[in-house]
């Protein structure tokens, strides 16, 4: 049973200064199982699944309180380095980011490059990364083009296939599709899906239809009158969307706020 | 009312007469646009007006000069003297000395600025960087007039004693012996010195390039297990180069054409090449020449310091279209 929830987080709270962002989160996520976070803009879920890899440590002012367990382990606990945390838990976010300077295959050894790792089999690496993110056979003539040169929706799968080079257990993601058109963002809920064979998988999304295509569990967020952000309901995710338990989330999802 | 394609329009659409163009870039209209219009213009041809007409009349001055002398004599031979018959004004020692202090300084220069845009752009709390921003920016202000008296009073025999210390403990590498065993007035200070006074320029520069760096980026390498040190090193710095090379070349005009203050800290000498003896009290400097001999120039040696203006403009010229190549060439996602 253990090995059913490798991350876990237990009463996280979170602070920006004086503000009280987010309140008493508890969430298991099951390996193997994408898990949609969900809830109208300013509920917190952005704030949330940053504190799943460490990254509000740049916010001086931000502040929390709980535990991120990942298989056991507390990735708050003192003698834990951030950047371990970061290598098993990648991370692609909503507005595509590749490093400009880099080129394509550049941008995909570029995670070890950064966390100072030996780079065994460059090219086997490439390889594989780009075909996990789908996008191989699109790209494997240009690797050596800068990675600007690629359309959004491919500049966000060689951000995936970059995350994916660092083989992490688990990969967040912050409304990974919110920049894209239509055809990409089928293309990427299709490589979520055969990501999820291997590793654990959280992600954003202010789309309900994208979240009911991808997610095995639904957990909604909602920050009601200037209050902290809370879930308000958090199953699998026919549940949440077919038989919600809570009013606000019928009405949520069904379209009345948000 | 609704237009129908006639026969005569579907008959033209399918023949191979091409469609007349409209050219879509409009000539400005209103009287303040027109107005503003011409200014901008005016202006932006006068640039290259001045750049010409001072370089011209530079030329006509100076022209004597290189008749006497030779050209290349007059660039690359040692020697300047007005007492002797030929009188002898060659400019090479101080041309070489204005590159090899421009270089050094520039070198001592980029980290420590660079350092600085760091902190204030990445490390420092927020009132403190405020604080470093405008003390820095009031750096890059003072008058180099200041920076030489303070150089001449104040900063050169502490730099000598430097001197002194670099010669005692690296003397057997050649570049740091010195056969005189006098340490004052020296490249090594000069170079100090000018770093001193392009720090700010340089540190200026950059931190505002760091701060108008997508963050998106960095979070991104952080993301993928980036340390400062890494992120920083792979990441930032590249992204910036382009920006804080334009901060180096603007430095690097400054430092080839400082007069003043090199001219308190360095001892010109006009016969031989100080190639590479940087504590030694031997060096040379353009602009400082001419500062030394203008005063009590006659006809034909004032001539030879206008071509020696001539020298150093078209060189700082040929220095920056070099280093604007190379970062051309270095960064070749800035052609997308």
């Amino acid at each position: 049973m253990s090995n059913l929830n490798h991350l876990e987080t237990k009463d996280i709270n979170v602070w920006f200064g004086e503000r009280h962002v987010l309140r008493d989160v508890s969430l298991q996520f099951q390996n193997n199982h994408v898990t949609a976070l969900i809830g109208p803009s300013g509920c917190g879920k952005s704030t949330f699944i940053r504190t799943l890899n460490r990254m509000h440590e740049l916010i001086p002012s931000a502040g929390l309180s709980g535990q991120v367990l990942l298989n056991g382990e507390d990735i708050y606990a003192q003698a834990v380095d951030p950047v371990n945390v970061r290598i098993n838990i990648g991370m692609v976010f909503q507005k595509p980011n590749p490093f400009p300077t880099m080129t394509i295959r550049e941008n995909i050894l570029s995670g070890l490059k950064l966390s100072g790792r030996k780079i065994e089999d460059g090219d086997g690496l490439v390889e594989t990364s780009l075909q996990r993110a789908s996008m191989w056979n699109e790209v494997k003539d240009r690797l050596s083009e800068p990675a600007l040169s690629l359309s959004g929706g491919q500049q966000q799968r060689l951000c995936i296939a970059r995350s994916l080079a660092m083989d992490p257990n688990v990969l967040l993601m912050d409304e990974p599709c919110s920049a894209l058109d239509p055809g990409s963002t089928r293309r990427i809920e299709e490589t979520i899906l055969e990501l999820k064979e291997n590793m654990t998988i959280v992600i954003v999304t202010h789309n309900m239809q994208q979240a009911q295509r991808v997610a095995d569990s639904t957990a909604f967020f909602l920050s009601e009158n200037g209050n902290p952000g809370e879930v308000v309901e958090f199953d699998t995710t026919e549940n949440v969307f077919m038989r919600p338990k809570d009013d606000r989330t019928n009405e949520y999802v069904n379209g009345r706020f948000g | 009312m609704e237009i129908q394609p006639t026969d005569s329009t579907l008959e033209n659409m399918s023949n191979d007469v091409a469609p007349k163009r409209l050219k879509l870039r409009s000539k400005p209209s209103r009287t303040a646009d027109k107005v503003f219009f011409a200014v901008a213009k005016a202006a932006g041809y006068s640039s290259f007006v001045l750049v010409a007409a001072i370089l011209f009349f530079l030329m006509l001055r100076a022209w004597p000069a290189f008749e006497s002398q030779g050209v290349v004599n007059f660039i690359f031979g040692a020697g300047w003297n007005s007492t002797t018959d030929p009188q002898i004004f060659h400019l090479g020692p101080m041309l070489y000395g204005s590159l090899l202090i421009a270089a050094i300084g520039v070198a001592l220069a980029v980290p420590m600025a660079i350092s600085i845009s760091y902190f204030i752009s990445f490390i420092a709390p927020e009132r403190l960087a405020k604080v470093a921003t405008v003390v820095v920016d009031l750096l890059a202000a003072i008058p180099s007039i200041v920076i030489g008296l303070w150089g001449l009073g104040v900063f050169s025999p502490v730099a000598a004693e430097w001197g002194r210390m670099l010669s005692e403990a690296l003397g057997f590498i050649p570049i740091f012996s010195n056969a005189v065993d006098i340490f004052l007035r020296s490249p090594f200070i000069a170079s100090l010195v000018i770093a001193v006074m392009i720090v700010p320029i340089i540190a200026s520069i950059t931190r505002e390039i760091f701060s108008q760096m997508d963050q998106e980026i960095i979070k991104g390498a952080m993301a993928l297990g980036g340390t400062r040190e890494s992120i920083f090193r792979k990441v930032i710095l590249p992204t910036a180069s382009g920006g804080i090379v334009g901060g180096v070349l603007l430095a690097l005009g400054r430092a080839m054409g400082e007069t003043v203050a090199i001219f308190f800290v360095l001892n010109l000498t006009f016969d031989d090449f100080n190639w590479f003896k940087i504590l030694e009290p031997s060096g040379g400097a353009v602009a400082s020449l001419v500062l030394a001999r203008f005063n009590e120039a006659l006809d034909t040696e004032l001539s030879a310091l206008l071509a020696a203006g001539v020298v150093l403009f078209v060189v700082t010229l040929i220095v920056n279209t070099i280093a604007s190549y190379i970062v051309a060439k270095a960064q070749p996602w800035r052609k997308l």
